[in-house]
């Protein structure tokens, strides 16, 4: 299969278009904030941003203009409390950001339908909540086998999705390990797929451990070598979580000047994300992860 | 090693550390449990060093049978993870797990609670022109509906017991003003909230929540002080066993040393 290896800004500019809704997933783990900050830096506009939980990399990008809505099911700073930029954007009057909201489940069931190419996804859910009334795309279907009303959320089918993995070939075979989120389903349910990585491997090493391979190369059109790339969240095995920049985006963000002053710095001030890291001296060494290697396991037969 | 006496009872507790202690006391060995952060998931942690060993973690973000070494930040550290028993993605967690009936107890709380038991976790004023945006529902409302007990954990205060929910993002024992059952409402719904001051049940009859047990050195009066409904005490009242020394040394030393969630 061929080489789809690519610069970031380069996979941002070809495949990443202004209006597109845009899912760059991973729970907690693996959530690529260097093609956040690229696409703040490509100045992309209009976009329907859409994940489970926004975290700071979509706080980041509603401020810095990008979106025009939000898809999500939980939008807080996790540990710490509020997303303020996104708390501005819908308390404001009227709000500048349009939402639609779901609870986890029910994100979890859209992505679900559009991995599996379904209209809808079925589900037990929303029973006594106000859920459905705030959002009417989620509805009820009937079994036709025992008469059950069901809750139905509609298929999601994202322009772009973008993987953050702990490895892949330069095809894009993409393996992960540790907390998998929605990544797959995310991945299977998108026109186009670009997949970040913290190591370039050859073939060979995939070939040795097919099991941890989530995303396959098929279904991605780019793959983008950049290790830290998802930093300040983590990849396991490879450098844990910034808990500490957590709980300073709750400080950074309460204000539009400081927010943007951050941008400015961090995202807006460097080319890339090498530099991102030249402006963090001493990070790589608190963060780096201690070795914890799994025995490993014999595919022979 | 020098024989010290050591008192069975802690003769000095902080009223979160009594309300940790309770949450703890709650979960029977072997339950399987979908956890958060905070209080939920310190109270998981005594429980599995005290007289629950064979409690499973199961947290929303796809960890199973964590065992994390540090006080988890997120629900989703890495701590989780590493010597977890298995790692599963989203969907197998709300499918193959929640919605299966897998799940015998699941822990909330929120910024709004109401006599039903019903939650609000999603916004203060109208949905559409909101005063305050909380977070949202997260895996929430489904562990609302499915879990068999549902525990909610939080501190009494009348800004948070309220008459009405500003919304329902968690359903409690009434959903739509009907009891529970049924396929489309399988869980038992809350069974007990636990507050820093006593305990509420629901009255089987009702399912309004009363006041069934007490903590020592609190009235019945402060209680209601705190408590935004016109809340009706049970007959008899109950009081809770104090928490042990051993339950506090291992809160204050071991589980959350920093005092990062019990102040």
């Amino acid at each position: 299969m061929k080489d789809k290896l690519l610069s970031m800004k380069e996979a941002v500019a070809g495949f990443v278009r202004d209006g597109d809704t845009v899912v760059i997933e991973g729970f907690t783990h693996l959530i690529c904030f260097a093609a956040g900050h690229e696409i703040i830096r490509q100045g992309r506009k209009d976009l329907t941003l859409a994940r489970l939980t926004p975290d700071l990399i979509y706080d980041q990008m509603i401020a810095a203009g990008c979106a025009r809505k939000l898809v999500f099911s939980w939008a807080g700073n996790p540990g710490i409390g509020s997303l303020h930029a996104f708390r501005r954007a819908v308390e404001s009057q009227p709000p500048t950001l349009a939402i639609e909201e779901y609870s986890h489940f029910g994100m979890v069931g859209r992505m679900c339908a559009g991995a599996a190419n379904l209209p809808f996804w079925p589900m037990r859910n929303y029973t006594g909540a106000d859920i459905p009334g705030s959002n009417p795309l989620i509805k009820t279907v009937t079994c036709p086998y025992t008469g059950e009303k069901l809750a139905a959320v509609p298929a999601l089918r994202p322009d772009v999705t973008i993987v953050h993995a702990q490895r892949a070939d330069k095809t894009g075979n993409a393996q992960i390990w540790g907390l998998m989120g929605v990544q797959k389903e995310a991945a299977f349910a998108s026109k186009r797929v670009i997949v970040v990585v913290e190591e370039l491997v050859d073939e060979a090493v995939i070939r040795s451990d097919p099991n941890r391979t989530l995303i396959p190369a098929f279904q991605v059109d780019a793959v983008v070598h950049e290790p830290w790339g998802a930093h300040p969240s983590y990849s396991q095995g490879y450098y844990d979580r910034d808990n500490d920049f957590y709980v300073k985006w709750d400080k950074i963000a309460r204000e539009d000047a400081s927010l943007k002053q951050y941008l400015d710095e961090f995202v807006r001030g460097v080319k890339d994300r090498s530099e991102y890291m030249k402006k963090h001296p001493g990070l790589a060494e608190r963060l780096k992860a201690k070795p914890s290697v799994c025995a490993g396991v014999d595919y022979g037969y | 090693m020098a024989t010290e006496s050591v008192p069975k009872t802690a003769t000095d507790h902080t009223l979160s550390e009594l309300m940790t202690v309770q949450a703890a006391r709650e979960l029977k060995d072997g339950d399987v449990v979908f956890v958060g952060i905070g209080l939920p998931n310190l109270a998981c942690n005594l429980a599995r060093a005290t007289h629950a060993p064979n409690l499973v973690l199961i947290y929303e973000s796809g960890a199973v049978g964590a065992v994390p070494d540090r006080v988890p930040p997120s629900i989703g550290d890495p701590a989780l993870v590493t010597g977890s028993l298995m790692v599963c993605g989203m969907s197998d967690v709300f499918q193959l797990v929640l919605q299966n009936g897998k799940i015998q107890v699941g822990f909330l709380g929120g910024a709004q609670l109401d006599r039903w038991g019903n939650i609000n976790t999603t916004v203060v004023g109208p949905y559409s022109q909101p005063k305050v945006r909380l977070p949202g529902s997260g895996g929430a409302c489904e562990i609302a509906i499915h879990a068999q007990r549902v525990l909610i954990v939080m501190k009494a205060s009348k800004r948070t017991f309220m008459e009405k929910v500003d919304y329902i993002t968690s359903p409690g024992t009434r959903p739509g003003g009907q009891p529970r059952g049924g396929v489309s409402l399988p869980g038992r719904g809350p069974v007990k909230v636990i507050t820093d001051l006593g305990i509420l049940e629901p009255d089987p009859q009702t399912g309004e929540f009363i006041l069934t047990s007490i903590y020592p050195g609190v009235t019945i009066e402060k209680v209601k002080e705190n408590i935004g409904w016109p809340l009706k005490v049970r007959e008899p009242l109950g009081t809770v066993a104090v928490p042990s020394a051993a339950e506090i040394t291992l809160l204050r030393e071991k589980l959350d040393p920093q005092r990062l969630h019990i102040k």
